[in-house]
């Protein structure tokens, strides 16, 4: 009991002192030209008693987290059930009968939607699929190669300017510019990987911002070719064999492309996981020396995780330019890329439906609470943070391939090793 | 004054402001290896502080003396308050965990502090008054040098003094070198690396609020935003002098400020922000430990 008071007591601390620190700028608000300030008391409560609950929260998961602490009561009671509902939910899924309904399942939901809804939804729809696609391609990058890389926002805008110049100056279609958009967006990632072979973690981060940033400012600024911050507009929408389509068809008609992609997506991720080269990924992201030591070559593993993670960018980028019509060097911005960070971390990094259903439940969230919209970054950010020091595997953690050794299997090991010391002795 | 010395003098107070912002990233880098993307985002607070502090206290009546003072160190104060607390909230707790998670926990720190500004307070750029009165005697010196111009390097310079100081000859300077080379052999030694740790951090941050301070009176203005590229430049300054020295992070700041300037200047001012990330990627290509770093030698 003393123990519980004396938590609440810190928690306490915790929430003056979270009322000290955001004093000035939650409650002062000044008005410079009409010499006001209005004092936003009640902003301070607000706080008081957030941070307060956060605190008890927070605390409490930190003690469960080191061990300190054990679930008692009903705690304990509702978590074991959770515990056992997931572990029963995992077996059920694990069968490939039930993954094969599922999947097809999802995929009829998936066929139907547009037709089902409205255009909107369908539009709303297409920007989530847009960035699981997205979070997908970072995920070799960033999951399976382990490098951080913030400036992904850049493929996505070199497939949307690729499409948007080359019809512009050369008329060339969607269909042909679907490819060479990913391919641009490849190649422009293995010249950024190139040079920065040599560099890792932090500095990889940095670098690959760097080029993002210059990617962008040279879009913003060279004005006779680009557009400009004006951007380009009167971008085609997508055709199918020439005919002719309303808007609500096209959306939906660029809605199926966007499936099919996403698709197509999943499927070359998951084979490339398993594949010699993802395995090459996965061993340079836990350790870079034992992995050279095995004779992996590092420079070839990071530039083709480098690469094919681009393409993916560069792909929806120029399905991106056809949908919306009309780009400019805005959309393409540092917080562009984090976002699609964010996907991949909170849904867990390197695990296909991790970012999958990250991508989906956080861009569709927002976009169905719009009271809550502005906060949107603010979630986004606090989440990253408590997601790194509370589960840093994300919403559903990459399982890796796992064989357990069976009681028997153990015993036939131990018996051969004691017949082969036997035959020793002999 | 000719074309060339406006352009140099407004390198060299680029470059000092980039120094103020980079000693915080150089120590805390030192010690934790961490890039505190959110570095940036305590100057801005401190600016902000500054700003409504100041806004208030001319609204009360006082004069602009105590206004100067008042509003600078309670900013900073408060800036080395965030500063503690962000480290204790996003970093101590990962500490041991992967460097992958600690640099996105720095990014999420970093978008949280931008968003929670711009809610409660504006996303508009604010007027930031001139708190820095005019010095008269400035005008008697051959080259035209606003009082916030000779504010700004005079800050830089006492600070980096100070920081040399403190990092050579006090005892928690002392520890400070210990808990960056070894933090378990330094535990052993009784060094309280924890301590340590919210020390630099609440340095760093007061650093990093002084120059927001300083460079908000002289740009005039500020908005949520100003953190982030300013955390970016000066983290390529850092890197650019070897990540982890002071003198480095310093020299690091005053090429970079002036590269910028002389760019700006001479080929285009479109491409200011672009100039500074080509000497990034050609410093972390051609020789990554920077300009006064050393090289280290990883044991396996």
């Amino acid at each position: 009991m003393t123990q519980r008071l004396h938590e609440l007591r810190r928690s306490l601390l915790v929430s003056l002192w979270f009322m000290l620190l955001t004093f000035p700028i939650m409650v002062i608000r000044v008005n410079t030209i009409t010499g006001t300030i209005r004092w936003r008391w009640s902003n301070l409560a607000l706080i008081g008693i957030g941070s307060f609950v956060i605190s008890v929260v927070w605390r409490y998961a930190m003690q469960r987290k080191t061990g300190e602490v054990r679930a008692t009561g009903v705690f304990a009671q509702v978590g074991a059930r959770v515990g056992a509902g997931a572990e029963k939910v995992r077996t059920v899924l694990d069968s490939p009968k039930v993954r094969v309904r599922l999947v097809s399942g999802l995929l009829a939901a998936a066929v139907a939607y547009p037709f089902l809804t409205s255009m909107y939804h369908t539009n709303i729809m297409i920007t989530a699929l847009t960035y699981v696609v997205l979070g997908l391609g970072l995920n070799i990058i960033i999951g399976l190669g382990g490098m951080l890389h913030i400036g992904y926002a850049a493929f996505y805008a070199i497939g949307a300017y690729s499409y948007a110049l080359l019809n512009m100056y050369f008329g060339i279609n969607f269909w042909l510019a679907l490819p060479i958009g990913a391919a641009l967006a490849g190649l422009f990632s293995l010249l950024i990987g190139l040079p920065t072979l040599r560099l890792r973690g932090d500095y990889l981060a940095i670098v690959t911002l760097a080029f993002a940033e210059i990617t962008r400012l040279v879009l913003q600024n060279w004005q006779q070719v680009t557009g400009g911050a004006a951007g380009i507009p009167n971008i085609p929408r997508p055709q199918l064999f020439g005919m002719t389509m309303r808007l609500h068809q096209t959306t939906t008609f660029v809605y199926f492309i966007m499936l099919a992609v996403v698709i197509l997506t999943i499927f070359v991720v998951h084979r490339l996981e398993n594949s010699r080269i993802g395995r090459q990924w996965v061993a340079m992201k836990e350790d870079y020396i034992a992995c050279q030591a095995m004779g992996v070559s590092i420079a070839k593993a990071k530039l083709t995780a480098l690469g094919i993670g681009a393409v993916w960018g560069g792909l929806v980028g120029v399905i991106f330019a056809a949908r919306t019509t009309f780009i400019n060097p805005a959309s393409f911005t540092v917080w562009e890329s984090v976002i699609i960070l964010s996907t991949v971390v909170l849904g867990g990094m390197g695990s296909i439906p991790g970012v999958f259903v990250g991508a989906l439940v956080l861009m569709l969230l927002p976009e169905y609470l719009r009271p809550f919209a502005q906060y949107r970054m603010l979630i986004f950010g606090a989440l990253l943070v408590t997601m790194m020091v509370f589960r840093p595997g994300g919403f559903i953690k990459k399982r890796r391939k796992a064989y357990t050794i069976t009681e028997a299997e153990k015993q036939s090991v131990i018996e051969a090793g004691a017949e082969a010391d036997e035959d020793t002795e002999e | 004054m000719n074309y060339f010395t406006e352009v140099v003098l407004s390198g060299l107070t680029r470059g000092s402001i980039y120094a103020l912002i980079a000693l915080g990233y150089t120590m805390v880098y030192g010690i934790i290896e961490l890039i505190n993307f959110a570095h940036g985002e305590i100057y801005m607070i401190g600016a902000f502080t500054a700003l409504i502090l100041a806004s208030v206290l001319t609204i009360f009546g006082f004069n602009t003396i105590a206004i100067l003072f008042l509003a600078s160190i309670i900013a900073i104060v408060y800036s080395a308050m965030y500063g503690y607390t962000m480290e204790k909230v996003a970093y101590k707790p990962i500490r041991n965990s992967q460097r992958l998670s600690a640099l996105i926990s720095a990014i999420g720190m970093s978008m949280f502090l931008q968003n929670y500004v711009r809610i409660a307070q504006t996303s508009d750029f604010l007027p930031f008054p001139r708190i820095i009165p005019r010095f008269p005697w400035l005008s008697a010196l051959p080259i035209s040098m606003s009082s916030a111009q000779f504010m700004i390097f005079a800050s830089t310079a006492v600070v980096m003094v100070l920081l040399t100081f403190l990092i050579k000859f006090t005892k928690i300077g002392k520890s400070m070198r210990a808990a960056s080379q070894d933090k378990v052999m330094a535990k052993l030694l009784g060094v309280n690396v924890n301590k340590v740790i919210s020390v630099t951090f609440i340095i760093g941050s007061a650093t990093a609020a002084l120059g927001g301070i300083l460079i908000s009176s002289y740009t005039g203005q500020i908005n949520f935003y100003i953190g982030f590229l300013a955390g970016i430049k000066a983290f390529v300054a850092a890197v650019l002098g070897g990540i982890g020295s002071i003198p480095g992070a310093v020299l690091g700041s005053f090429v970079l400020g002036l590269t910028e300037s002389l760019g700006a200047g001479y080929i285009s001012s479109d491409y200011e922000d672009v100039f500074a990330f080509i000497i990034l990627a050609v410093i972390l290509i051609v020789k990554p430990a920077g300009i006064l770093g050393k090289g280290q030698i990883e044991k396996v």
